[in-house]
């Protein structure tokens, strides 16, 4: 006699649950095992791509990066107060920028600020060519009058280290000139000092105390910087251009200062984020909210005209017999298979006002040869050509829900007496439904990124969101705008596609066949 | 619909003819544009329309210029040779990767099926120009940008989608008691793999890398931002081409694109009906 609750064991003694659990773990290994070096590459060159997209619609470390010290000192100035910002501000502009010149960067950086505040990037640029030659000069030539020493860089490296605690601002100044030297492959002890670490070294100095250092070079340099005349940083940027006196100017540096910034989001719909929060951007920039309506629009003209022309087709492919109905479909899979350019090029050939359709049409006297129809380079051109484009991917699917509603239903209507037309629409068509939503969802997905054909025969009044992302990756070069723009785009083809794969199924995505 | 019953009234046989005309109509339309630009393309003239010598079927009206163009030009021969040069290798990787993964994906046990085939259809469902801006972004930052590799690792996330659903849809209709069997009689996974399972899918891997090889064959988004003029593949250069001085030579490249996919078509139907033939004949 067993008991009840004793466990059932294999030949080899284990319980044969926990046999069972091995081997279904195994074969659950196994499985993973062959999947992960597909789903290791897809996830490297596809989702990663991806990912880092989204990350740039958001990302925004360049004005940090660039000017980090004036980014730590416009944190404690208040804008409310009017009048632009303290001589602090200045002081650490003036580093930041001797370095970002140094480094190239402050063209990139104006650029930057340049998408929220135009003129930005000229007056960047123009201060990188003048900020080399400011005032600041008088305290270097000051100090080394008064001991060779300070022209020997060692002395600044000696200094940093041992009087790094009362002498802050040049040591800061001191490490970031190191790095600064060392990238453009020079050594930092047989490089001249630059004026910039003069400035440094007399703010420190006159922070101090007279006779408050143990170093007597210093506390010479402390004497003869009392002496001398204070160079205004305020006032030297103000001769290169007045906009830096400009509070609006240190509002927006303030605004866009941190690492993240949903500022290429709000350029997206329209909207800029400023120093007095969000607003509409001026009345002739806002195209964004007109560029997504007119892909919506177009879209969904393009997804209808499918409809209709493929509904029919469709209709007549599912009711042949198979024979017929197969040579028929190759007219519709040849067009599936040919080249995109192609068909591209081919509507680009046939739509032309010299082309063969307003030959044709002016042939049989339809229209003057005079007033030959505008067709291509306009939304009439691209909705002509992506409708040919995508017309298969609608009769595809619908073809394949027609092909399984059974022919008994209708002929069951039709002897209960309804119309020819009443069992169609009451009993045919509600069937055929399922067809007509995966079909559309497609052809939508498909038409709202379409790219090529819109750039081709679109013209200006005919290109869709994906164009104008195009243009910012390559042209404009304002990355994190096209980064946000497409986000945008393809959370909305998710949502499109989470609705299909309601309707249909991940599963059940067929091709040509 | 086929046939009209006798009995049929009036207006039942002017719908039934109407709608076969509309239908023609439509048939039209779809297959017109493409049928057209094959006798323009042997134009004897620099012009995008039938000239009248074409109409009235001179010969003198046509021409083999646009080819001799074609296979002569630096720029079309460059782009010829790197699109052979990119779409098989973006093939072989989508097609090693993708079957594997698609054997894994076609047991009964496979731990997040579901999340595991979003990611790998992904490619095919997110837009082109989406992909290509996260690519370009990306592969600047790994330096695979304007690379050879860069074009090839891109292609081939591209055709992946392809190759799985057709190899999953092949593996549907695949008897596991064949690879039972074959376990069975002493052969072990890798014998099983190559002697029993490939020859049976063979017809579906195949169709598979078809797809993926006109995938990237035919992309233009994607290597328009990935590339550099380096990898400028036949695709391109016809973008180019229609963007800034539309020439007939295109005419002539989209005849011959044209004919290759009416050669890829007919290849994937005969393998399709291969493959149907080949699981009817399996037992159950």
């Amino acid at each position: 006699m067993t008991a009840i609750d004793s466990p059932v064991l294999t030949a080899d003694g284990t319980p044969l649950k926990a046999s069972l659990r091995r081997a279904l773990r195994r074969e659950k290994a196994r499985a993973f095992l062959l999947v992960s070096p597909l789903l290791l590459f897809v996830l490297l060159t596809f989702i990663a791509p991806i990912a880092d997209m989204l990350f740039r619609s958001v990302e925004n470390g360049i004005v940090h990066d660039t000017i980090p010290r004036t980014v730590q000192a416009l944190r404690n100035w208040d804008p409310e107060q009017g009048g632009s910002p303290g001589d602090d501000v200045f002081e650490a502009f003036y580093t930041d920028m001797v370095f970002a010149v140094e480094r190239k960067s402050h063209t990139r950086l104006g650029s930057r600020l340049n998408y929220e505040r135009t003129g930005l990037a000229s007056l960047f640029r123009k201060s990188g060519r003048r900020v080399g030659k400011f005032d600041t000069t008088d305290y270097a030539d000051a100090f080394t009058t008064l001991d060779q020493a300070w022209e020997d860089p060692r002395t600044w490296d000696a200094l940093a280290v041992s009087e790094g605690a009362s002498l802050p601002r040049t040591a800061s100044v001191h490490a970031t000139w190191r790095e600064v030297v060392r990238t453009d492959g020079g050594d930092p002890l047989e490089e001249e000092p630059w004026d910039v670490l003069y400035a440094a070294l007399y703010a420190d100095l006159m922070q101090a105390p007279a006779g408050g250092f143990d170093n007597p070079l210093l506390n010479d340099a402390r004497t003869a910087a009392a002496g001398l005349e204070p160079v205004s940083l305020r006032e030297q940027f103000g001769a290169i251009d007045e906009d830096w006196l400009d509070p609006q100017v240190w509002r927006t540096i303030r605004t866009y200062a941190g690492r993240y910034t949903p500022g290429y989001f709000l350029n997206s719909v329209d909207l800029k984020l400023t120093a007095d929060g969000v607003q509409y951007r001026d009345e002739g920039d806002r195209i964004y909210i007109l560029l997504f309506g007119r892909t919506l629009y177009m879209s969904l003209v393009i997804t209808i005209s499918c409809i209709l022309l493929g509904y029919p087709v469709a209709f007549l492919l599912a009711n042949l017999p198979l024979r017929t109905a197969n040579i028929l479909m190759i007219l519709v899979l040849l067009p599936f298979w040919t080249s995109l350019l192609v068909r591209t090029s081919s509507w680009k050939v046939l739509l032309q006002q010299q082309g063969v359709i307003n030959d044709i049409l002016v042939a049989l006297r339809i229209v003057d040869d005079a007033s030959r129809l505008i067709l291509i380079n306009n939304q009439t051109g691209t909705i002509i050509a992506m409708t040919h484009i995508l017309l298969p991917f609608m009769i595809l699917p619908l073809y394949s829900v027609m092909k399984t509603i059974p022919p008994s239903y209708v002929r069951a209507a039709k002897s209960l007496g309804a119309t020819d037309w009443t069992a169609f629409w009451r009993v045919y068509f509600p069937n055929s439904v399922p067809g007509i939503g995966a079909g559309s969802v497609l052809v939508f997905i498909l038409a709202i990124g379409y790219y090529i054909t819109p750039e081709l025969v679109g013209g200006t009044r005919g290109v869709f969101i994906s164009n104008r992302i195009a243009y910012h990756i390559s042209s404009s070069l304002n990355w994190g705008l096209a980064a946000a723009l497409g986000t945008i785009l393809l959370f909305a083809v998710l949502i499109l596609y989470w609705t299909y794969d309601r309707i249909v199924g991940i599963d059940n995505v067929k091709l040509g066949g | 619909m086929s046939g009209l019953p006798p009995y049929a009234s009036f207006t039942q046989k002017l719908w039934h003819y109407a709608f076969r005309v509309i239908c023609g109509i439509v048939f039209f339309f779809l297959i017109a544009p493409i049928i057209v630009i094959i006798p323009l393309s042997f134009n004897a003239q620099d012009f995008f329309t039938f000239t009248p010598e074409m109409l009235a079927l001179d010969p003198d009206g046509y021409s083999l210029k646009h080819y001799n163009d074609f296979f002569t030009n630096p720029d079309w021969q460059q782009a010829m040779w790197n699109s052979i040069r990119i779409a098989p290798m973006a093939t072989l990787l989508s097609v090693s990767f993708g079957t594997l993964a698609a054997i894994g994906l076609s047991q009964p046990h496979v731990p997040f099926r579901r999340a595991i085939m979003a990611i790998l259809i992904s490619p095919m469902i997110v837009p082109l120009i989406i992909s290509a801006a996260g690519m370009y972004f990306f592969y600047s930052r790994i330096g695979l940008q304007g690379s050879y590799w860069g074009v090839v690792l891109a292609h081939a996330a591209l055709g992946i989608p392809f190759v799985i659903i057709t190899v999953t849809a092949t593996l549907v209709g695949f008897d596991r008691s064949l690879t039972r069997a074959a376990a069975s009689l002493g052969a072990n996974p890798v014998t099983t793999f190559a002697k029993v399972q490939m020859p049976l899918i063979l017809p579906g891997v195949i169709s598979g890398g078809l797809f993926a090889f006109i995938t990237s064959f035919d992309e233009v988004v994607v290597v328009l931002f990935v590339g550099s003029a380096g990898q400028k593949t036949l695709p391109w250069q016809m973008f180019t081409g229609l963007r800034e001085q539309i020439s007939p030579t295109i005419l002539a490249v989209a005849t011959i694109l044209v004919t290759v996919s009416v050669v890829l078509l007919a290849t994937i139907e005969i393998l399709r009906r291969r493959s149907e033939r080949l699981r009817g004949m399996s037992p159950g």
